[in-house]
């Protein structure tokens, strides 16, 4: 399957919602809300970052029938480094792949061979080598990774700013300083050069990570992102259906300052959020994949 | 001296007015899904694209474009957020309308299986939805197409057309003032209606700009008609 279809198919998910859903009640309750599409799982991060131990890929007959309740696309997650994972999922027949750090990496040193498979990939990124690197490998969708479960948009925030940063200084440097800079950031130089071209990453970039209300998801959209994954942020709110068709509304409007008040007024309680410093750098989802 | 001075700044302006008055303005739906790639393509093609997310942003164009994206999304959006009324009256007006995919379906007057999935009911067609299957059945195909129309008594000019299907569409039935513009066997992938030209492919995500040309076209002949 060529890039243009397995990229298309995140063209036509911009400026729309992925949300992270557990079972076809809450699937269904995402499509109701206007979610672009859903990511099937079997604990939502901020679940896995609680119980802790191995985090695998759902099981396939939970990915099914939530295949089969919605009628928008279907994604599913794997092991970083989890090809076996990858093929079952693509038997299955989703819709996306995620190859993602929210489970636990199957390989400590290689990516999937993503261009070996006929079903699109997206992955998580922190800086622009990452991205690169993982687009490199065959993914036709990057996000930026922030931090998963923790309902704080911080980390979000400063990757996908240490992405537009990175894109900047690649921009403005002379023909003749490209390939060092892409040396350094451990970018392949065919996409370094093509990135500098564009002035953006050559796929659709999506921010996730810590995104738990509309204002929050404006903010992703404002920075430069072409729409949001919201995991944990939906289900551990007092009110998701609300706070999804909220989060919905706020990518659409985002320039909209009236419709933001509006949309954000009287939504219930957002998610419990964790700071950042609390948690222990080797319990941090995002220092998983290089 | 100071005339020819003077002179300059006030040629610019009249520059700038008459180049806003030969503007082609098409509004491109801009709820969720490819749009930014619709705007690109209609500006390649000589239009200045204008996104659409309220019935305010209607004012003044002369054409409209419906993207690819998920019909389900923008069929809530449409109708939470007031558009669906406008729209209707300005397309069953004879503003020119490309719609691509999603588009399609947002525009026709039946989804089957998904009957009350809110739609514009515009264009004399039922529609299955992601007709192909999943993503796993999406593909790309040199596709023979009929030339959209500027004026219905034209004649027939095929062309080959690179289509690029996404969990594409199609079109079950079409009445009797739909022209089919594309078949693929039994499957009917793009017709016309008068003013309305509708494809269950995505051709903003090629270099090929046969239909934002066509729009471009048919909404500069609108805009003179002063219909609008």
């Amino acid at each position: 399957m060529t890039l243009v279809l397995k990229g298309g198919l995140a063209q036509m998910l911009k400026g729309g919602v992925i949300m992270d859903v557990t079972n076809e009640e809450q699937a269904q309750i995402a499509e109701e809300a206007g979610a672009c599409a859903v990511m099937a799982l079997e604990r939502v991060p901020s679940d896995i970052r609680k119980e802790g131990g191995v985090a695998r890929m759902a099981d396939p007959s939970l990915v099914k029938r939530i295949m089969d309740c919605v009628s928008i696309p279907v994604m599913a997650k794997v092991r970083i480094g989890h090809n076996a994972e990858a093929r079952i999922l693509e038997e299955l027949g989703v819709d996306y792949i995620d190859e993602s750090e929210v489970l636990t990496p199957a390989d400590d040193r290689f990516h999937i061979n993503k261009m070996a498979f006929s079903v699109p990939f997206v992955c998580g990124a922190r800086n622009l080598g990452e991205a690169l690197r993982r687009i490199s490998e065959g993914a036709a969708m990057i996000r930026t990774k922030g931090e998963p479960g923790t309902g704080n948009v911080v980390e979000a925030v400063r990757h996908i700013r240490m992405v537009n940063e990175e894109i900047r200084m690649l921009c403005a440097l002379p023909e003749d300083e490209v390939a060092n800079f892409c040396k350094e950031h451990g970018i392949p130089l065919h996409l370094g050069i093509e990135t500098r071209k564009e002035g953006r990453l050559p796929v659709v970039n999506f921010a996730a990570g810590g995104i738990a209300t509309p204002a929050d998801a404006a903010l992703m959209m404002e920075l430069g992102c072409d729409g949001v994954f919201v995991g944990s942020g939906i289900f551990k709110s007092s009110d998701p259906a609300r706070q999804a068709k909220a989060i919905v509304q706020a990518v659409t409007y985002w320039q909209d300052s009236k419709k933001l008040l509006e949309i954000s007024t009287g939504l219930g309680t957002a998610m419990h959020g964790i700071e950042i410093s609390s948690i222990a750098p080797a319990d941090r989802m995002q220092e998983r994949g290089w | 001296m100071l005339t020819n001075l003077s002179f300059v700044p006030l040629k610019k302006q009249i520059d700038e007015i008459r180049n806003k008055s030969e503007q082609v303005r098409i509004g491109v739906l801009a709820l969720q899904g490819a749009f930014s790639e619709h705007c690109l393509a209609l500006y390649k093609a000589g239009a200045v694209p204008v996104e659409v997310r309220t019935a305010e942003d209607l004012r003044d164009v002369h054409g409209l474009c419906f993207p690819g994206g998920e019909s389900t999304v923008m069929a809530k959006l449409l109708v939470q957020n007031g558009l669906t009324d406008r729209l209707a009256e300005l397309i069953q007006n004879g503003m020119p309308v490309l719609a691509t995919c999603a588009g399609l379906i947002l525009l026709s007057r039946e989804i089957i299986g998904y009957e009350d999935q809110p739609r514009l009911n515009c264009l004399d067609i039922s529609v299955c939805r992601n007709a192909f299957g999943r993503q796993k059945e999406s593909f790309a195909e040199e596709t023979e197409v009929i030339c959209p129309k500027l004026s219905m008594h034209e004649e027939d000019r095929h062309c080959l057309f690179p289509a690029v299907f996404i969990r594409a569409p199609q079109v079950a039935e079409a009445g009797n003032a739909v022209k089919v513009l594309a078949r693929k066997g039994e499957r009917i992938l793009a017709v016309q209606q008068e003013n309305i030209t509708a494809l269950s492919f995505h051709p903003e995500l090629t270099e090929n700009l046969l239909f934002h040309n066509w729009l471009y076209e048919k909404a500069k002949q609108y805009k003179k008609s002063g219909k609008c």
